[in-house]
């Protein structure tokens, strides 16, 4: 009982941060069908945000030691700007190109990111300490569990129930879906596109953003790939889930954190250490199964 | 009163000339048929006035406004309002969020709201199933629905393509019929493209005949359907 719950948690809290990545992933392929390889870098970035640039090997702590109710909304802002900013910047000459094109810009400008990062802050890994309170274990009901899990999945439930509301209740939500669905018929309804896509490149920044503090807070180490892996499977579940449809990335995220989470805890040890190769085995089984994913997007069902 | 007029614009897709040098006007209040064999241009038109595609040259003037290369976006948002064809309701959303969304350009909520009442009047149908998703309509209906989420923008000019595909023509019928209906009730301006020129002659209103992207002949709908001009402009003169 005590195993599954811990297993439980670790499970859940993992996949909170696939589902969080995936979900910015899928936000911006709603809308622009764009692939956004860079999102990983937007996470490394919003973490470096709280550090003074140097090169020296300890981390100068800056914006990081604001009290948290200003750090948090602080790093958001960094995340949804530094994604409004490269929609502008890069993505909106691609508004035309083909996705293929679009997805090399996306890899690109993740190559920027991390160079820039690379230049002021040097490629050692730095230790932040954030939280670190957080990761010492508490006992529930006999299970040792760190309250930031906790803290992850309660963040994770909260953003995925605001953006609901948002997408649901908000006439700039009721636009959004439209416009994931049909692009062209919600601007010849008056959808005003640049805002629409601004809009979900914001929301994409933040979800980056708040990934980032989770996760520097889990390692209490900044590096710049700290994004890379995260990037990686929350892309896969966005495959999985069915490329555009927001549940589908986010159950495909959950799916994948505790598919990890099991493998884990229950292969045998000599094979643990191959537990990413089981994981994305078990994907490749899935995509034959389903090859749209999941949850194949709306756009798609509404052709057949 | 000419509320819309299109002067010489020439459209390409790559080395495919949709439409050359194409002059079409509309005036306020009326109903205009744009009629013609596949690949006339007909559809290619309607788009370039939604600004879904640019033309190569030309003007469009739009309720006194140059509106050739403008976003589609700010096109709706001067009075002109397109059901475009295949019909594309948003299958994911509501009937009632589909209609919505034709108001997002409106700042007169409460006007929005009797608007919306009003639509539920002449298609008690989409009342009857607001909250249910619009991808399982049938395609009859859908057309009601697309339709009614045109006049929620409230409209200068609706252009729509190809109202009776895919429809059965009673199904047709009553369409035709809503449309009059609301064209005389709201002082709307209809340019609708249909491939059927019967159907045009049993309407009435003027009728642009267009082949190979020009217009070949215009007239009175009525008129044109009896006599022998039209099937030769359709299919052309003397080569068969």
């Amino acid at each position: 009982m005590t195993a599954i719950l811990q297993i439980l948690f670790d499970a859940l809290s993992l996949g909170s941060l696939y589902a969080l990545g995936a979900l910015g992933i899928a936000l911006i392929f709603g809308v622009m069908r764009l692939v956004n390889f860079a999102h990983g870098d937007y996470i490394a970035f919003c973490v470096f945000a709280m550090l003074w640039p140097s090169i020296d090997a300890a981390a100068i702590v800056f914006a990081g030691n604001l009290p948290t109710y200003l750090l948090i909304p602080l790093i958001l802002c960094v995340g949804a700007g530094l994604s409004v900013l490269s929609e502008i910047l890069v993505f909106r000459r691609f508004r035309n190109a083909n996705p293929a094109t679009m997805m090399i810009a996306s890899f690109a400008l993740g190559f920027v990111i991390k160079y820039l990062l690379l230049m002021l802050y040097s490629s050692r890994p730095k230790s932040i300490d954030l939280w670190s309170n957080l990761s010492q274990q508490i006992e529930i009901f006999g299970a040792r569990i760190p309250p930031l899990q906790v803290i992850t999945i309660c963040t994770t439930i909260v953003i995925l129930l605001a953006l609901t509301a948002f997408l649901k209740r908000t006439r700039y939500g009721l636009e959004m879906r439209a416009a994931a669905e049909n692009f062209t018929m919600a601007r010849m309804l008056g959808v005003r596109a640049n805002l629409v896509i601004m809009l979900a490149f914001a929301l994409s920044g933040m979800l980056a953003a708040a990934v980032g503090l989770i996760l520097v807070t889990q390692t209490g180490t900044v590096d710049i790939n700290m994004g890379a892996n995260i990037m990686l499977v929350a892309f896969v579940a966005t495959v999985i889930g069915g490329l555009g449809s927001l549940p589908g990335a986010v159950i495909a995220g959950f799916l994948i954190g505790g598919l990890s989470s099991l493998m884990q805890a229950y292969l045998p040890a000599d094979a643990r250490p191959f537990r990413d190769a089981f994981v994305y085995g078990a994907v490749i089984v899935m995509l034959i199964w389903r090859p749209n994913g999941l949850f194949s997007s709306k756009a798609a069902k509404q052709r057949v | 009163m000419t509320l819309l007029s299109i002067e010489n614009i020439s459209v390409r897709y790559g080395k495919l000339t949709a439409l050359r040098r194409a002059s079409i006007t509309v005036n306020e209040g009326e109903t205009l048929f744009v009629t013609g064999p596949n690949g006339a241009g007909k559809s290619t038109l309607l788009k370039a006035i939604a600004g879904v595609v640019t033309p190569r040259e030309g003007f469009i003037r739009f309720n006194g406004a140059h509106i050739a290369g403008k976003a589609p976006e700010d096109i709706a948002r001067m009075g002109f309002s397109m059901v475009p064809e295949g019909r594309e309701v948003f299958g994911g959303l509501t009937i009632e969020e589909n209609l919505r969304l034709g108001t997002g350009m409106r700042a007169d909520k409460d006007q929005a709201a009797r608007d919306l009442e009003q639509v539920y009047a002449v298609f008690p149908m989409l009342k009857d199933r607001k909250d249910a998703q619009a991808g399982v309509l049938s395609g009859g209906q859908q057309q009601m629905l697309v339709i009614g989420r045109a006049l929620m923008a409230s409209p200068k000019l609706i252009a729509i393509d190809e109202p009776s595909l895919g429809l059965a023509p009673k199904v047709t019928d009553d369409v035709y019929a809503t449309l009059l209906k609301l064209r005389d009730s709201r002082g709307l301006t209809l340019l609708i493209v249909e491939q059927s020129a019967t159907r045009a002659g049993l309407t009435g209103g003027r009728m642009v005949l267009m082949r190979a992207g020009q217009v070949a002949l215009e007239g009175d709908a009525r008129q044109l359907v009896k006599g022998d001009a039209l099937r030769q402009a359709y299919f052309g003169y003397g080569d068969h």
